[in-house]
């Protein structure tokens, strides 16, 4: 009995948010979708040990092992999923695709977000900053993104190659890109919350007992801000893993020869007719991958909001 | 509202102007140099003389003047010329890419057909089958048609257009050959077989960009149903015995439109961004396409002009939402 009182008072609020989220048929699906794909990409390397850029001429253009069943088919099963023009395997490029497609993805993502808070919580807590940060945020809204994105990826490409090395300074870039044109939601949503914790009372108490600007800010207010920012990281993967494809796919992603889901994509463009396999597995990567995600974000927003947890 | 629109238009004047000056500077300050492309072979001092017929030699802030002179003044004094056959511009220097050594406009006046056929056709197409759904979805909460719509529209909004495009393409021109791959610009509207044709090549593309566009209106559309629905007022009709149908299409529909005219309104300038990405898949001629080759071909005045117009229209139908909600909701007062 005792016990069972003890366990009760152990619990707290993040189980309430664990046990509403699992209720949330699509949200669990899609997180059970992002683990998966996320062991393929890790793990994947360790288990299937083909080298994704070696060429292998004489097994080059071979089809993946369902097309066995029209008969005609030349498969086998070293590729399971076939080669490609130059007999590099597509089952290891989807792996080590998927692996630059992520880390792009949680990078970017979690620099817009740092970014949307850091604007989001200095516009709402200043009111000297509020106007000019907002204004700021209003203009970067109605630049044209994608143009922008296009334009910056050509300029600074060939510097950041040279500085950084060629992969390592797309992958800069690309991440810093992403992050710097889709933090505006974010940092809108943060100051609203902002604006509205700063009129609690327990804001005022703490600042009664002469609570610096900064501890307010990290032990007050960005707690409870967490589940906006949450629901926007969300919806932040998701975009930034569609702007990486969306860059690859026209050409001024990362270099060629180095997958990524979208490259991989774009590549195989030409050659569909023949080969549609290669265009159907990266691109059902990416859209179930934005899909979960999306579900994610769906159930994490029913689950941290407080009128709907416990119905 | 008079005054609120006068306000909110000429403070546009600065937000264009100043982001006139952003895509520039970034154009400007970017390493980039028209002039890397060009053959080893030439001496340096010939490479030179065509950097000052680019009018590559002047500071910056002449060249942003000129080019703002350009836009602001000397293009439009040409199409009044063109329109009503005077002789405004008396010759003065357009806007001149340096891939096609044509007026930039000239180009983008070829262009802008294909895009708005395409793209503008979509986003109807996308807005007609978004309301329906989203106030049937509304009505029957939770019923199976919710649940699919629910369903297909997060599929809708997560699936990128290039590869549903793709998709598209392998299933009805591969597989099927419905459906030609490839919009063909050249083919001219005359007779019912050639109107066929038309519709056939437009399918695919217009099909593609209307299932992203009404996803995401869809969902506006049912969240504001939704939201309408538990209002007093609909209890209100209820009680005095109106009819569903009636309560529904005339009491809640017409509340719930407010905020999605102004959806629909802020969106427009996204779908062209977004076609550029269609237009690629589908080698439509547009100006998404154009872009693409001026931005891999270093063509600056054609990339900061269609960059330019971008974000024109992106503040032009902000403006329009703001006015829009103000018109249909009397409750909103800006004055």
């Amino acid at each position: 009995m005792t016990e069972d009182l003890l366990q009760v008072r152990v619990r707290n609020q993040w189980w309430d948010v664990w046990d509403q989220f699992k209720t949330h048929r699509g949200a669990v699906w899609g997180g059970g979708f992002l683990l998966f794909i996320t062991l393929f990409v890790l793990l994947g390397p360790y288990i299937w040990q083909l080298d994704a850029t070696k060429l292998d001429i004489r097994n080059k253009d071979l089809r993946p092992f369902y097309t066995a069943l029209s008969g005609t088919a030349n498969w086998t099963w070293a590729h399971p999923l076939g080669t490609d023009n130059l007999g590099r395997d597509t089952l290891a490029k989807l792996i080590e695709g998927g692996q630059v497609s992520l880390s792009v993805g949680w990078v970017a993502m979690a620099l817009a977000l740092v970014l949307g808070t850091l604007i989001g919580v200095l516009a709402g807590y200043f009111r000297r900053l509020d106007n000019l940060l907002m204004r700021f945020t209003d203009l970067v809204l109605s630049l044209p993104l994608l143009p922008l994105l296009l334009v910056m990826m050509l300029l600074f490409r060939d510097q950041l190659r040279a500085a950084f090395g060629p992969e390592t300074g797309i992958f800069i870039l690309i991440v810093v890109v992403i992050g710097i044109t889709s933090w505006m939601q974010t940092a809108r949503i943060v100051r609203g919350d902002v604006l509205a914790l700063k009129e609690r009372e327990f804001v005022l108490a703490a600042r009664s007992i002469g609570t610096p600007a900064y501890r307010m800010i990290i032990r007050h207010l960005l707690p409870n801000v967490m589940s906006p920012i949450m629901v926007s990281a969300t919806l932040g993967l998701a975009n930034a893993i569609i702007t990486e494809s969306a860059l690859s796919f026209l050409g001024l992603g990362f270099p060629s020869d180095y997958p990524t889901w979208g490259k991989l994509l774009f590549d195989s463009v030409d050659r569909m007719a023949d080969y549609p396999e290669r265009v159907i597995w990266p691109g059902l990567a990416i859209s179930l991958t934005v899909l979960s995600v999306n579900y994610i974000g769906d159930g994490l927003r029913d689950a941290l909001d407080p009128r709907i947890r416990g119905l | 509202m008079l005054t609120f629109t006068i306000r909110r238009s000429l403070l546009a004047i600065p937000t264009l102007l100043f982001i006139a000056l952003v895509i520039f500077l970034l154009l400007e300050l970017a390493p980039g140099d028209p002039m890397s492309e060009m053959p080893l072979t030439i001496p340096p001092e010939v490479k030179e003389k065509m950097r000052l017929a680019l009018g590559l030699g002047q500071p910056w802030y002449t060249r942003f003047y000129l080019w703002l002179y350009q836009f602001f003044v000397v293009e439009p004094q040409y199409w009044i010329d063109a329109l009503f056959g005077t002789d405004l511009a008396q010759g003065a220097q357009r806007i001149i890419s340096f891939q096609s050594r044509s007026p930039v406009f000239e180009v983008i006046a070829q262009r802008i057909p294909q895009t708005l056929w395409v793209v503008g056709m979509s986003y109807v197409v996308g807005v007609l089958i978004a309301l329906p759904i989203g106030i049937i979805s509304a009505t029957r909460q939770y019923s199976w048609f919710d649940n699919l719509g629910t369903l297909i529209s997060m599929i809708g909004f997560s699936v990128p257009t290039f590869f549903s495009g793709v998709l598209l393409i392998v299933i009805f021109s591969v597989n099927l050959g419905w459906f030609p791959s490839i919009y063909d610009t050249t083919l001219v509207v005359d007779d019912f077989s050639s109107l066929m044709m038309q519709i056939k090549q437009m399918a695919m593309p217009v099909f593609v960009l209307a299932l992203y566009n009404a996803a995401q209106i869809s969902r506006f559309m049912r969240a504001s149903m939704l939201d309408n629905l538990g209002q007093d007022y609909v209890r209100t009709a209820r009680a005095k015995g109106m009819k569903e149908r009636v309560v529904v299409l005339r009491h809640v529909l017409r509340n719930s439109m407010i905020p999605v005219v102004t959806v629909i309104a802020l969106g427009v300038p996204g779908v062209f961004g977004g076609a550029i990405i269609t237009e690629q898949v589908f080698k439509v001629n547009g100006l998404g396409q154009l872009l693409i080759i001026a931005i891999h071909g270093n063509d600056i005045p054609m990339v900061m002009t269609l960059t330019f117009i971008f974000a024109a229209l992106i503040v032009l139908f902000n403006l329009i939402a703001d006015i829009l909600y103000g018109v249909l909701d009397p409750r909103i007062r800006y004055d």
